[in-house]
């Protein structure tokens, strides 16, 4: 009955538009200000460590606990940092790290190049073997590990922490790599080789430079685990010369009696420096490397 | 790997050569009641931090998936907590923990007003408290759904909108199915992970109180690394990998029924 008077426009429409928009705007808001708040109560450990660290003992003991550190005391860090030798420590974790990075980055797309580019019937067969190797729980290998570095003489050295590495440093990176190789079109690697391109050439004149979002993603992986190792050092440096970042930190609570926290807190937060810059600097290339292993 | 094997069917201290005895390995584990403590207390952590972290990873993800500004800020912070090498984390959250200063049990007296436990120190609250730890950790979960959300092709959810489809059902009929195979992705590498927790177990409680956070993968470097009982230990992460791939496969069959490929 009230179709008659119906227009082509019906005039109640807009009105229904401006209905949905507001509740979009609305849930979008309430969503932001839960993420925010989130955002807080995650934040918040970490920067009441960081108050704390510029704080007097005497004050991080206090209860209820103050978030402004009144006065600022940087000694803590002074001392944290020359109780035991840490910026050598930071020095071997960023070693181990490079190399491991370095090594694992240089292996996997190898590995991922011959995975999705050369043709053999084991092809598949060593492919799901890699894969099953995921799968696999750090504690089955790490036993017979530590035999055969045992055997090497390799314990107590650097080498069983980043060595490994280089040698294809985890079937996920290769897999990573694989699955981005496979996306690149085969007219490219035919042209190449048309214009006499060795297969080492086309690894490293044309997957290489295009794969950079990959490259960083392992390459910052790689040091991130490196970096925040703990078992690996634990089981293979004896000499505390050798010893890690991580591996310090654990050490700085057996070392004192009463533990200083400003300084175990001013020497953590430093810690946490390396890996984290990394990330942000390489962040747009970790999700869109994510984003590459899903397809 | 094989290596191993046969290393779990010796006794093995290093020093000497491996000396094969057998089954005795796991017939030892098998009758000692660490053995099955410190797998119950894997267990219960895995039931408690898992699930809640694999939610509370999507949950946050979906609200992640906002075109607004400044988003990414907000993206990076709630995945922060993963960058942090674990043990400058478990320092970080022992302080935290601490019933005396700890900024945990200050918030529960104000906001809550109830007394906090002595959490590191009891046996009720060990492994909930180390579950919360790693539930900080929940955006290495958060950030995989967040990269797959952004895949799924914005026809999908254009095509139901015209259809008429409510928010509610864009969630639950196009963005919940297409996830799952990611979910069971997270879910896998979840399960393996949090069943060889280790580092922060080792620095935030040394197994105790009294055993109560006694994990098995303390359990076995204690085996391997301070009594020197290879073969032991080898038996012991043998019998772990067995258990995750029962798992494993348990989820693969059940995968079936609940995982859904795009065509």
């Amino acid at each position: 009955m009230q179709g008659v008077y119906r227009s082509a426009v019906p005039p109640s429409l807009p009105r229904r538009l401006t209905d949905r928009r507001r509740r979009q705007l609305v849930r979008r808001t309430a969503a932001l200000l839960i993420l925010c708040a989130g955002a807080l109560v995650i934040l918040a450990p970490i920067l009441w460590m960081v108050s704390a660290s510029f704080e007097h003992m005497t004050q991080v003991l206090s209860f209820p606990p103050t978030i402004i550190p009144r006065p600022w005391d940087f000694s803590a860090y002074r001392r944290g940092f020359t109780f035991l030798p840490f910026a050598h420590y930071f020095w071997n974790s960023f070693f181990i790290g490079a190399m491991s990075s370095v090594g694992g980055v240089l292996s996997a797309s190898l590995a991922g190049y011959a995975f999705a580019r050369l043709r053999s019937p084991d092809g598949h067969v060593l492919f799901i073997v890699m894969l099953s190797a995921l799968m696999l729980p750090y504690t089955v290998t790490m036993i017979p590990q530590y035999v055969l570095f045992k055997h090497l003489h390799w314990i107590n050295t650097f080498l069983p922490l980043w060595v490994p590495a280089w040698f294809g440093g985890g079937a996920f990176f290769i897999f990573l790599f694989r699955q981005f190789f496979l996306t690149i079109p085969s007219d490219v690697f035919e042209a190449a080789r048309i214009d006499g391109c060795s297969y080492f050439g086309l690894y490293w004149r044309i997957l290489l430079p295009l794969s950079k979002p990959v490259l960083a993603t392992a390459a910052i992986f790689h040091f991130q685990f490196a970096w925040s190792d703990f078992l690996g050092p634990l089981i293979y440096i004896n000499s505390t010369s050798k010893y890690t970042a991580s591996l310090a930190l654990s050490l700085f609570q057996a070392r004192y009696g009463a533990t200083p926290w400003n300084q175990l807190l001013a020497v953590s937060l430093v810690a946490m420096v390396p890996p984290v810059l990394l990330f942000f600097v390489g962040q747009r290339y970790v999700l869109s490397g994510i984003v590459v292993t899903q397809k | 790997m094989l290596a191993s094997l046969y290393f779990s069917f010796t006794r093995y201290n290093i020093l000497q050569p491996p000396h094969w005895i057998g089954l005795a390995n796991y017939r030892h584990l098998i009758a000692s009641p660490l053995f099955w403590k410190s797998l119950a207390i894997t267990l219960y952590y895995t039931v408690l931090a898992l699930p809640a972290t694999l939610l509370l990873g999507l949950v946050v993800a979906s609200l992640l998936n906002l075109r607004v500004p400044g988003i990414r800020v907000l993206r990076t912070v709630y995945y922060l907590p993963t960058l942090i090498p674990p043990v400058a984390g478990a320092l970080l959250w022992t302080w935290l923990l601490n019933p005396q200063f700890g900024l945990i049990d200050y918030v529960l007296q104000r906001a809550f007003h109830i007394h906090g436990p002595a959490w590191l120190v009891s046996p009720t609250w060990v492994i909930p408290a180390i579950a919360l730890m790693s539930l900080w950790g929940f955006g290495g979960s958060m950030v995989i759904y967040l990269a797959a959300m952004q895949g799924i092709p914005e026809e999908y959810y254009e095509a139901a909108q015209i259809d008429g489809a409510s928010s509610r059902h864009l969630f639950w009929r196009i963005t919940l199915p297409l996830l799952t195979p990611v979910i069971f992705f997270t879910v896998i590498l979840g399960l393996i992970g949090s069943f060889q927790i280790f580092t922060q177990v080792y620095v935030l409680t040394q197994g105790g109180p009294d055993y109560a956070s006694y994990f098995y993968n303390l359990y076995l470097y204690e085996n391997a690394f301070d009594y020197y009982k290879m073969g032991l230990a080898s038996a012991q992460a043998w019998i772990l990998f067995l258990i995750i791939l029962g798992c494993t496969l348990l989820l693969f069959r059940s995968s079936a029924l609940w995982v859904h490929y795009d065509r």
